[in-house]
This record gives structure tokens, C-alpha cells and sequence, in this order.
């Protein structure tokens, strides 16, 4: 390195000539631009930039020209490392593209590989099934109750108007719960029907009164594919002043349309449960095939048997006399009750054919259900 | 109840075009459930006609008997010759008229008949059986004709094959539909015409020279007729037209006078019995039986009767369980032909009863001893008290008419005084039951189609018919119109109701769990309650443990089955061992359910009266004596809790992860669950945790015993949780959010030795403890024992997170929180800071 020198001749410096300073310029943007990757541009770089580069070491030159050269040639070698450094940044953004999209395309997978490592769950579809039914009806504003398996005979019979010698007493093929001496006369069953617990929410307190009550229920018949001696109803209650059969209706119409879809026909029949009255089994018209099935041996409908009807449930204005055991004036209130069997629901809804995949508990018939139905 | 078409016609008369479908879809909706319209005789097809036998040549050396005959079936073969047809059976005689299907014809099956060659002759048809005709299975001989046919008739339309049954399944309150006249008179209403009441019949009064009766028992006998017939015919056989209205109505036909008084009940609904006046010794009397007393029926069971049974009795004692069935002692002789003359001899002289029996006496007595019979069936429904005269003439009438009797000219009729049953109703109570709009004029009109008497305006004054027992409160007379209205034109509305509270805490925690489970894997399953002592023995459960106090049912579905649950964990375990032998081999399921637990004291369920609330007292005395219904959960896994695959390997599921399902479910209760090592069956009695909410056990966790899993054949290392939600479960619970500090963490790890003895849940607690206010959280991540920690002990390895809510932490901060920590480890649990 040169100490400054005030008679010093810039011409005289061969570095700061401006045809050897563009020419180290020249080089330089040429050795970037034949650079192939990012190695060779990091040679290149040091060749053409680091502190023995020409255009580095006519740099340093300036510090010992007189001061009035020292203008010109800084702005000769800044403009040169200023056009040297831009291409070294494009050239490096080049090359770093190509590698990135050169590592991109290493680093690619089979994004179809099948991946099982956190194991799905899932609820039962009765379980949702009721739920569903429950949020209708909250949304009705109804409230959801519920009540024991084991009860008392007087809650599952006698307050339903069902008294001891009642020929739907035997009709209901019951489980007898063993008293203490070993006869049947315990007092109470394994409840048949969920409507003890319409009784138990009349009794906790003054209508008016909108409950819904699904649960398990129990009567004696063998496990087939359509029966199950476990199994689960849902059934509703309203008691208030006013209530009538057309309340029922508009009821079960807006639940069906929710649970199963609109459009489709109901069929009231008369029918005789002792807890209501006047009583109505509810038969929904066969969504697959909409009664044409019926009476046409070539198009059969397994969902409703070819009869164009599916029974949904039993229903009615509930009985006065179940309104006095339960201490509500039948003067002033009235109301309607309705049951239905979910099991079946989930069977039509479902296309489910067989009752015990439902009681059986193999996973592969639960998993697809998920966690809402 | 059954009811061919044909034979209702005869009652209505329905339009001609009328199908069984449509006669059924209007019964339907008049509340008579229709269950079956079946077709008869749509799969036959003639010619089928009555043939004479002209001959029979007993053809040898076949294995079976066969026989080789000449039919005459007068034109219809098309030539007037006889036709030779070979046949297998041999019950029949020359001269006898038999039924014959000729070629061309098909029997149902489909059989195509035609000529052909078999055992060395010609058969050019058949000689028909009942069975082969579909009249019913119950003979398998070839019907025999009585001999007033002429042959060449069309026996399809002399059979009466073709035809239409509906199946009725009649509800309780409708006993008048077990009759002909009942559906009838239904029918009659539901298409506006009229009824041809077939109890319409002129009836001779009662007088004092019928058969003696005497009735000790006015209410459980309350209508008693008996009527005598003398000179029957006991040759004389039920004529076709009865025996196919018996067969089609799922009837088998037995002999004449049974046939008779089976045909009326079918008729009119009133069971009959018709006793042989010749074996009843002496004055019939109705009266409880006494205890000890026995009566063999006329299946030929011989009863022990109880003292609440009704009987029919004479001289000799019980010869009737009154409304269920016959003695066998009384009954009418099945006819003998003598072989040598062909004399018939049998019974001559009947005696026809026509009672009225109390509903509740008979239902009973039908249950008590087992014997759901015709007349039991119809009498617990109701039988029409009126209609007791009518049948019993009836019955005569037929004995008269086909047996060729006389008809005695001694009525008995004892009848006990029938109050007057009047219901009051409110004219417009139809319209505020139902929310429709019928009117006074309506009320008042389909109430007298159903047999009533009415009078009043606004409020009516309501008689109802006799055969209507089930009427006895307005609202029953409601149901009628409303009914006979049609439900389907009450209109539909909302009803307005209250604000709604929506689900509560506890409903809205059991969907919590469940959804918190199956997220974590966990499939659901629903278990049958029932439970053996099986169950307890495979799971191992000392003689006394709680768990083997049951609540039992008198009548389980399965013997071995005879009890509730006491804990979830066999049917869940019994779902998880018939997933695994179906192939599905990594399981984790889940139940939630209630157990039934008895209570401390087994008392008896009291009977509350119905005609009013009962009190508090009451109410609360039934539910003491209900058993304890808590809710539970429980878990079981097996196989791989996270699968292998080629992302690496997977982990097996063990104790760890039933334990961590307890914690799922108390996250999902908001509640924090402390863990602590136990011994309880059916757990392995070293990897089992009991599960506490503060202090109390709420439930326990672990792999089970391997014994346990010997003996239920469950997959090595299965692993199980239960624990009672109700426990678990606190209501109220809100979150404080807590503080979250924006101040850099200060973390620290330390490698505790302890003894292998040592619980981690206790050094952890001391470690928190020690670490005071600053530790913002601590997590176990090494556990080893070996060499390098020691023989008898075990290395816990630990990472303290410290921050603070209003500053940056100094190093030397978290150093003492740290120490600190460790401090009270080593003085809780002796822990002792690896490599110090
Ligand atoms: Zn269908």
C-alpha cells in the first residue's frame, strides 16, 4: 500500500485507469454470470469482490491520491463495485431459485401414502341418534329428562293407567325385578317403555311442562334380527292449558322433518296405549320407494316390507286419569305424549338390516358413524 | 282375528269392486290394526271338479300302497269318460265324491298337472288332499265330499278357495273386534252402511224348565244361559261352507257340535260351551273352586286349582275352568262308527252354555294356569253380556238345522242386575280434545254409529252399547269421534311453548365424555345389563366382594343371566373378546351406562294409589326401595394403541393408557384426578390405579390380571378403566382464566434417583411443591433403572419451566425455585440429584 502523496499523478496509477477498472468490472459481471451454481458463484465472489479483487485493491490506491483526484476515482470504483455487486445479487438470486426448486423437487413425497398413526374413535350411533332427537326438541324448547332403569312398578304401570289386571299388562312381556323373599312382588321392573319418566317430571313440579326423554328400555323378547330385549325409545310430553291432538301433530310433523326430511306423508291410525286416549300409532311413508312397492311383486322394498308404510311410534292426549296420579288438574291442563323406537329410526335411517349389529359392538359397524349422526 | 272377506260380505254389503286391500286401508284408519291381507287360492288353477270314484284296482308289489282308479268327473273331462287317475292314498271307497284337478290344472307349489305314465298306467290328474289344496295342513288324507255333489262340478267355487283374509291384531280396549260382528260393524261405520247384526235373532224368553243352573257367584258369573238340544245325529258331520269359514279363520274343524259353538264365538264374539248332557251329573252350578280341588281339561292336563278359580260344576265336582276351557269328563264324544253295522254312536244330547264371565277372574285364570285359550282371550277383553241369548240360539239353530236335533223348549237364563252405565260429556269436549271443529250434531251422530244412545245438547247424556265395556269415561267417548272423524283431518299446529332452559350441566358432561373419548379413539359400545356369577368369577371378585350383591330378575332372558350389572366391565370386556375373534385386533372401546346396585336394605316397591298425587312421603318411600343407578364409564383396549406403519413404529396400548382415559374423562368434568397405586380385582395387582377426586375413590384403572385374562380369554395385557361419572361430575364449575405472563421463560431439567418403591405422582407433587409460585410447569420426560441409576432404584428426569407474571427471571432465581424443588423431593421421597 502507498502512502499518500500530494504530487502524486492519478494517470500515473495503472489501477485507477478507467479502461483497467472497467475491465475488472467486466470480468467480474462475466465470472458471475458463468457462475453454474452457488459454489462457483462464491469463488467468483471472492475473485471479484473479496480484499485481493482488482477493483479492492484500486480502492485502496485512492487513499493516496491528492485530494482532488480522490472524487473522480472514488466515483470510477464505486460505480464499478456498485455494478459488479448488483450482478453478484442477481446472479445469487439465480442460482438460489434453481437450488431452491431443485431441493423442492428432492424433497417431494407421495402424498397418497395411507396414514393411520392416531387411531379415529367413535360414538354410537344410537347414542348421537338420540342426541339429535333431544337437540330438536331443545330447540323447541323443550328440556330433556330422564329417570331409572330399575322402577317402580306404580311409575311404569299403575300411574300409566295400567292397573294390575290390564290386559296390556301382559301384552308388555316385562322383566320382573326378584323381592326380597324371592317372589315376583318386588314392586318393581326393569322399565318397559321411557314413559315412567314423563310421570317423574309431572311430579317434580306445576306445568306447564315440554320434556323429552330418551333411554334405555327392557322387554322380555329374544335377540333376532329385528327385536332386542334391550332397547331404546324416545318419548315426549307436553302438558299445558290447550294442549290438543292437532298440537301432537304439528309436533311430530316438525320432528320428522328434521330427523328424517320433509315431504313425506304420515298416517294417524287410531290405536290404544292405556296412557293416552285418544291414541295413535304414527306410520311415516316409506322413503325408498314411497308406496310403490305396494301391491307390486316386481319392485319389493326391503325398508318398508312393501307395505309403503313404516311404523314410527305410538302417540296420543294423554289420558286425564295419568294427569290426576301425577297431581295435575285435568280441568285445566291437557296434554300429549308420544314414544318412538330408535332402534328402527336408526334401522331406516341408516339402512341398517340387522338389529344386532346395533347390540353386538363390532367396531366396524360403530366407526363410520362418527361422532354426530 | 281373522276375516275372510266372503264372509264379512255377508254382514255389510260392501261394493262389489272392493278388495281386501281396500277394505283393510279403511279399517286401518279406523283404528283396527290390519296386519296381513292374505290371497287364497290365487295360486290354484282348474279344472277341479268333484269326481265319483267308479273303481279301485289295489295295485301290488310297490313299497307304498297305490291305488288304480276310474274317476267319473261327469263332462268336465270334455268326454263324459271316466278318468283314470293312480293315487297314494287310502282313505277313500268307491262311490265316495272326492275333489280331482284334471291336466291343464296347477296346484299351488306351482304344480303343473298333466297326464303321464307312472307305475304302469296312466294318471290323467289327481285326487286332491286338503293340504294340497292349501285349505289348511292339518289333514293329509284326500278330502272326501258328502255325496250330494254332483260330479263335473267346480269344486273351486264348492271349496271356497278363493278368497281374502284380514289379519286383525285387536288391541285391549276392542274385544268386540274378536267377532265377525264387531269388524262388521266397524266396517259398516267406516263405509256409511248398514249393519246386518247377525245377534239379531228371535230369541224364546227365559222360562223355569231349562236345564238347572244354579249360580253361587253373581259377580264373577254375572250372565249364565243354557239350552238343550236332544237327537243329534252324532254321524252328522260340519257341512263345507262351516268348515272352511272355521279353517280360513285359522280354526281347525274337529266334530259338528265343537265346530258349532267355535263358528258362533267367531260370529258374534261370545265363547259357547257345549257339554254332553248325558256325562253331566246333575244341576250345573258356577262357584269359585276350593283349595285342593283338581279338574282335568279337555286337553288332558289334570290342574290343581286354586281357590280364586271359577269352575262350572255338576254332582261330581269341577267339570269347566269357567271362560278358559272344558273339563274332559263332559265333553262331547268324538263319534264311533261301528265296523260291523256301521252304526255311529256318540253324543246325542247336548247342553249349550252361553255365560258371561268377569274379565279379571278369567285373566288371571287363563295366566295361572297357562291357558291363553279362544274364549279366555275374548272374555279379558270383554264379551257383550247381551249377546249370551242370541249366540246360544244361534248355536241351536245350526245343531237343529245340520245334526238334525230338536231344540228343547227350557231356556235358563240367569242374569245378575246390570247397572245402567250413563257417561255425561260436554258436547264440545270432542273439539277441545282434538283441536278440530266437529260440532254438537257430529258428537252426537258418530257416537250413535257405534252403538250408543244419546241424549242432551250440551251436555249429552251417553248410553253405551253392551258390547262396549271399554267405554266408561268421556274421554273415551272422545276417541270415538275423533277417530270415526279421522285423525287425519285434525289439523296440525305448534303448540306455544315457554322458554326453553336447554340441556343441563350433567347432560351436557355425558356428551362431553363421550365425544372426549371417541376423539381420543375410543369406540362406543352398548352392553347388555345381564350378569351371572360367571361374570364375577372370571373377573375374579372375592366371595364378598360388593360387587356380587345383585338386584335379580324373576324371569331373565338367559338362566346363567339372572342379574344387573354391578360394573360395566363384562360386557364391555365380552364386546372387546368378540371384536378380537372377529379380526379386529386393536381395539379401544368405550361404554357409559348405569350399574345397579341394591340397596343396603332390600324392601318392596310400594303400590300408590292412582285416583290422586301421592304425597311426598309416599314418593320418596318408592324410590328408597329402588336400587342405587349411578353412572359409569369404562374403557378396555387391546392390540396396538397407536398403529406401526411405515412412518415409523407404534406403541402398544397397556395401563398407561387406560389410566390416561380416567383423565380424559375427568378434562372433560373440569376436575383434577389424582392417581394412586391399589390393589382391586379385576386389576393386575401391580399395575392397578385407584382413581380419586379429592379424597374420594371415584374409580380404578390399569392392565388386568392376568388371571382374569386366562379365564375371559381376553388378549394378553388387555387393559381396563371404570369409574362412576356421578362421581366425577360437579356442577357449577366455571374456568378462571389464568395469567398469561409475556416474560421469557427460564427452563431447567433435573434427574432425580429415587428408590424403584417410589411413586412418581408423590415426587412430582413434592417437586411442585418445592418449586413454589414461579413453576409454570413440569414434565416428567425420562424414566430408567439399570446400572447407571442403581440396584433398587430408578432415575426421574424432569423439565421445570419457571417464568414470572411481572418480570424477567434471573438465573439465580430459577436456580434457587430449582433447588428448591429438589429440596423438598429429597426430603419427601429421599431423591437424590443424579451425579451429586
Ligand atoms: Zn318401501
Amino acid at each position: 500500500m502507498s502512502a499518500p502523496n500530494k504530487s502524486y499523478d492519478p494517470v500515473e496509477v495503472e489501477a485507477l485507469k478507467p479502461e483497467v477498472v472497467e475491465q475488472a468490472r467486466d470480468e467480474a459481471i462475466a465470472a458471475f454470470a458463468a457462475a453454474a451454481d452457488l459454489d462457483e458463484l462464491k469463488q467468483a465472489k471472492v475473485a471479484h469482490t473479496g480484499d485481493r479483487s482488482p477493483l479492492s485493491l484500486a480502492n485502496r490506491e485512492i487513499g493516496a491520491l491528492p485530494p482532488q483526484a480522490k472524487a473522480a476515482a472514488g466515483k470510477l470504483i464505486g460505480q464499478a463495485r456498485g455494478a459488479v455487486n448488483q450482478a453478484l445479487a442477481k446472479r445469487q438470486a439465480e442460482l438460489e431459485a434453481e437450488r431452491d426448486a431443485r431441493v423442492l423437487v428432492e424433497e417431494a413425497v407421495d402424498v397418497t401414502l395411507p396414514f393411520g398413526r392416531v387411531p379415529r374413535g367413535a360414538r354410537h350411533p344410537l347414542t348421537t341418534l338420540a342426541e339429535r332427537i333431544e337437540d330438536t326438541f331443545v330447540a323447541m324448547g323443550y328440556q330433556v329428562a330422564s329417570g331409572p332403569e330399575v322402577e317402580a312398578e306404580w311409575l311404569n304401570f299403575d300411574a300409566l293407567n295400567l292397573h294390575a289386571d290390564h290386559p296390556a299388562r301382559s301384552m308388555q312381556d316385562t322383566f320382573f325385578v326378584e323381592a326380597p323373599d324371592g317372589s315376583a312382588d318386588s314392586g318393581m321392573v326393569l322399565r318397559t317403555q321411557t314413559s315412567p319418566v314423563q310421570i317423574r317430571a309431572m311430579l317434580a313440579g306445576e306445568p306447564p311442562l315440554y320434556a323429552v326423554s330418551p333411554g334405555r328400555v327392557y322387554r322380555t323378547d329374544e335377540l333376532d334380527a329385528t327385536h332386542t330385549p334391550v332397547f331404546r325409545q324416545v318419548e315426549a310430553i307436553a302438558v299445558d292449558e290447550g294442549i290438543t291432538f292437532g298440537h301432537l301433530k304439528g309436533t311430530i310433523e316438525v320432528l320428522v322433518e328434521k330427523l328424517i326430511g320433509g315431504g313425506l306423508e304420515l298416517r294417524w291410525r287410531p290405536s290404544y296405549f292405556p296412557f293416552t286416549e285418544p291414541s295413535a300409532e304414527i306410520d311415516l311413508q316409506c322413503f325408498v320407494c314411497r308406496g310403490a312397492s305396494v301391491g307390486n311383486p316386481d319392485r319389493p322394498c326391503r325398508t318398508c316390507s312393501s307395505e309403503g308404510w313404516i311404523e314410527l311410534g305410538g302417540c296420543g292426549v294423554v289420558n286425564p286419569r295419568v294427569l290426576v296420579a301425577a297431581g295435575i288438574d285435568p280441568n285445566r291442563y291437557s296434554g300429549f305424549a308420544f314414544g318412538l323406537g330408535l332402534e328402527r329410526i336408526l334401522m331406516n335411517r341408516h339402512n341398517v338390516a340387522d338389529m344386532r349389529d346395533m347390540v353386538e359392538g363390532d367396531v366396524r359397524f360403530t366407526l363410520p358413524f362418527g361422532m354426530e349422526i | 282375528m281373522r276375516v275372510p272377506l266372503s264372509w264379512l260380505r255377508e254382514y255389510v254389503d260392501l261394493p262389489a269392486g272392493e278388495t281386501g286391500r281396500d277394505v283393510a286401508a279403511r279399517l286401518v284408519r279406523a283404528g283396527l290394526e290390519v296386519e296381513t291381507v292374505e290371497q287364497l287360492g290365487t295360486d290354484i288353477k282348474g279344472p277341479l271338479v268333484v269326481g265319483e270314484v267308479l273303481s279301485i284296482d289295489e295295485l301290488s308289489g310297490f313299497k307304498k300302497p297305490i291305488r288304480h282308479c276310474f274317476v267319473n268327473v261327469g263332462s268336465a273331462n270334455g268326454t263324459g269318460e271316466p278318468q283314470e287317475i293312480v293315487c297314494g292314498a287310502t282313505n277313500f271307497q268307491v262311490g265316495d265324491k272326492v275333489v280331482v284337478i284334471l291336466p291343464g290344472g296347477v296346484l299351488p307349489g306351482p304344480f303343473p298337472i298333466s297326464a303321464r305314465q307312472t307305475y304302469g298306467h296312466t294318471s290323467a290328474g289327481m285326487i286332491c288332499s286338503a293340504r294340497e289344496l292349501g285349505m289348511g295342513d292339518d289333514h293329509n288324507g284326500i278330502i272326501v265330499l258328502p255325496p250330494e255333489y254332483e260330479p263335473g262340478t267346480d269344486a273351486i267355487e264348492l271349496l271356497q278357495l278363493v278368497d281374502e283374509v284380514l289379519d286383525i291384531a285387536v288391541t285391549p280396549d276392542r274385544g268386540y273386534c274378536l267377532s265377525m260382528r264387531g269388524v262388521a260393524r266397524e266396517a259398516a261405520a267406516a263405509y256409511g252402511l248398514p249393519l246386518a247384526d247377525p245377534a239379531l235373532l228371535d230369541v224364546p224368553p227365559a222360562n223355569s224348565y231349562g236345564y238347572l243352573v244354579k249360580v253361587a257367584d253373581p259377580v264373577g258369573c254375572d250372565r249364565f244361559v243354557a239350552r238343550t238340544v236332544t237327537g243329534v245325529n252324532p254321524a252328522a258331520q260340519s257341512p263345507i261352507w262351516l268348515q272352511r269359514r272355521l279353517q280360513k279363520s285359522g280354526i281347525r274343524p274337529i266334530s259338528l257340535a265343537v265346530d258349532i259353538t267355535n263358528y258362533v264365538m267367531l260370529e258374534v264374539g261370545q265363547p259357547l260351551h257345549a257339554y254332553d248332557r248325558e256325562r253331566v251329573d246333575g244341576p250345573i252350578q258356577v262357584r269359585r273352586a276350593a283349595e285342593g280341588e283338581t279338574l282335568t281339561t279337555l286337553d288332558g292336563v289334570k290342574r290343581k286349582l286354586s281357590a280364586e278359580d271359577l269352575l262350572i260344576c255338576d254332582n261330581s265336582g269341577p267339570i269347566g275352568l269357567a271362560g278358559v276351557m272344558g273339563g274332559a269328563t263332559t265333553e262331547i264324544l268324538d263319534p264311533v262308527t261301528d265296523p260291523e253295522t256301521g252304526v255311529v254312536t256318540g253324543t246325542t244330547e247336548i247342553i249349550v252354555e252361553a255365560a258371561h264371565f268377569e274379565p279379571v277372574a278369567i285373566a288371571r285364570a287363563a295366566k295361572r294356569h297357562k291357558l291363553p285359550s279362544e274364549a279366555s282371550k275374548r272374555f279379558e277383553r270383554g264379551v257383550d253380556p247381551e249377546a249370551a241369548r242370541a249366540a246360544a240360539q244361534r248355536a241351536v239353530d245350526l245343531l237343529v238345522l245340520i245334526a238334525g236335533g230338536t231344540a228343547e223348549a227350557g231356556v235358563t237364563d240367569i242374569a245378575a242386575p246390570h247397572p245402567v252405565r250413563t257417561i255425561s260429556i260436554d258436547a264440545g269436549l270432542p273439539d277441545r280434545v282434538a283441536g278440530a271443529e266437529y260440532g254438537r250434531e257430529t258428537v252426537t251422530r258418530r257416537l250413535q254409529e257405534v252403538g250408543c244412545t244419546v241424549v242432551g245438547a250440551d251436555v249429552l247424556e251417553v248410553t253405551p252399547p253392551s258390547w262396549r265395556p271399554d267405554l266408561t269415561d268421556p274421554y273415551d267417548l272422545v276417541e270415538e269421534v275423533v277417530r270415526l272423524e279421522g285423525y287425519d283431518n285434525v289439523p296440525a299446529r305448534m303448540p306455544t311453548t315457554p322458554p326453553g332452559r336447554g340441556l343441563s350441566e350433567a347432560q351436557r358432561f355425558h356428551r362431553r365424555v363421550g365425544v372426549a373419548l371417541a376423539g381420543a379413539g375410543y369406540v362406543e359400545i352398548n352392553a347388555y345389563p345381564f350378569v351371572g356369577e360367571a361374570a364375577f368369577d372370571g373377573l375374579g371378585l372375592d366371595a364378598d366382594d360388593a360387587r356380587r350383591r345383585v338386584v335379580k330378575l324373576v324371569n331373565p332372558l338367559n338362566d346363567a343371566e339372572p342379574a344387573l350389572r354391578t360394573t360395566l366391565l363384562p360386557g364391555l370386556l365380552g364386546a372387546l373378546r368378540r371384536n378380537v375373534g372377529r379380526g379386529n385386533t386393536d381395539l379401544a372401546l368405550f361404554e357409559t351406562g348405569t350399574v345397579f346396585l341394591p340397596k343396603a336394605e332390600r324392601k318392596v316397591a310400594p303400590r300408590l294409589p292412582v285416583d290422586r298425587r301421592p304425597t311426598e312421603e309416599q314418593l320418596a318411600e318408592l324410590n328408597a326401595a329402588l336400587p342405587d343407578q349411578p353412572r359409569r364409564v369404562a374403557v378396555a383396549l387391546t392390540g396396538e394403541r397407536l398403529p406401526s406403519g411405515w412412518w415409523g413404529k407404534g406403541a402398544p396400548s397397556g395401563w398407561a393408557d387406560a389410566i390416561e382415559a380416567a383423565r380424559t374423562v375427568a378434562a372433560a368434568a373440569g376436575v383434577e384426578l389424582t392417581v394412586r397405586q391399589a390393589q382391586y380385582a379385576p386389576w393386575h395387582p401391580g399395575r392397578c390405579a385407584e382413581l380419586l377426586v379429592g379424597d374420594e375413590v371415584v374409580g380404578h384403572a390399569g392392565e388386568l390380571h392376568p388371571r382374569v385374562i386366562k379365564a375371559m380369554h381376553l388378549p394378553e395385557r388387555t387393559s381396563a378403566m371404570e369409574l362412576d361419572l356421578d362421581l366425577v361430575f360437579e356442577d357449577g364449575r366455571r374456568v378462571s382464566g389464568p395469567p398469561v405472563s409475556a416474560y421469557p421463560v427460564a427452563t431447567q431439567d433435573v434427574a432425580l434417583i429415587v428408590d424403584a418403591g417410589v411413586h412418581a405422582a408423590d415426587v412430582e407433587s413434592a417437586l411442585r411443591e418445592g418449586a413454589g409460585e414461579l413453576l409454570e410447569s413440569l414434565r416428567l420426560f425420562d424414566v430408567f433403572t439399570g446400572e447407571q441409576a442403581g440396584a433398587g432404584k430408578k432415575s426421574l428426569a424432569y423439565t421445570l419451566r419457571f417464568r414470572a407474571t411481572d418480570r424477567t427471571l434471573t438465573a439465580d432465581e430459577a436456580s434457587a425455585a430449582r433447588e428448591s424443588a429438589v429440596a423438598v423431593a429429597a426430603e419427601r421421597t429421599g431423591a437424590v440429584l443424579r451425579g451429586a
